[in-house]
């Protein structure tokens, strides 16, 4: 099971700050799981903006990362402001 | 040389954190502190609260990175950072940051330093809740222009 989490304005497009899950093998990598939760909330691509970084396991990865093994995967919108 | 790092939802006293940090900064010529509270106001509109996310523990370790930033770049013998997170009603202070050094300017320039981070890079998403209902605060280019002052890499 993999935890995903969305912080910022991603909790209210998704309309949950996290959930278990368990992905498809068509997600093998963090390019493709831009993709399928994109169409999975039908977010209009904001999921597949650069400004969102994705950590796995609390550490900033690019978007060949390859998932496996990864219990938690955090989509991080852009910070600051105020 | 000691850095502490607080990142709660646990409300806190200014006044107070700063006369215990004096007390312990007993070595130092200069203690400068900044404390930062919730604005009621923004863009014309009454806002009642703020509230934050943080994602731990990247949102501790990169405040605690950038205090040791600070003291390769200052004289510091002393760094306290603490930041709230959930729901913070205006008029209460969000962030608290205190420095001691053996001068003045040290003191003053490492507190702006780790302010200009807080503000533009810290890990933090802020919603702002006023009358018109809720939103998510976007970064300004003014707050990454006081970020670009210090040239970190």
């Amino acid at each position: 099971m993999l935890e995903l989490l969305y912080f910022g304005k991603l909790g209210d497009v998704t309309g949950k700050t996290s959930e278990q899950i368990e992905l498809p093998p068509s997600v093998p990598d963090l390019n493709s799981l831009r993709q399928w939760i994109d169409e999975r909330f039908e977010a209009d691509g904001i999921f597949l903006e650069p400004t969102v970084r994705i950590a796995v396991d609390n550490e900033i990865k690019s978007n060949d990362f390859k998932i496996s093994n990864a219990r938690e995967i955090a989509f991080l919108p852009p910070v600051g402001g105020g | 040389m000691t850095i502490e790092v607080i990142v709660s939802k646990d409300p806190f006293d200014a006044g107070l954190l700063l006369s215990e940090f004096t007390k312990t900064a007993d070595q130092a010529g200069g203690i400068v502190s900044f404390s930062g509270q919730v604005r009621p106001k923004a863009n014309q509109e009454d806002v009642s609260a703020l509230v934050l996310q943080s994602y731990e523990p990247m949102t501790t370790e990169g405040i605690r990175a950038r205090a040791v930033d600070a003291q390769k770049r200052w004289p510091l013998d002393q760094i306290l950072i603490r930041h709230r997170i959930g729901l913070i009603s205006t008029g209460e202070t969000i962030v608290f940051v205190a420095t001691a050094s053996a001068h003045r300017r040290a003191a003053f320039e490492a507190a702006d330093f780790l302010m200009d981070y807080l503000k533009t890079e810290a890990v933090f998403w802020k919603k702002e809740v006023t009358e018109s209902g809720e939103h998510w605060i976007e970064p300004r280019k003014e707050d990454y222009q006081d970020g670009e002052r210090w040239n970190v890499d």
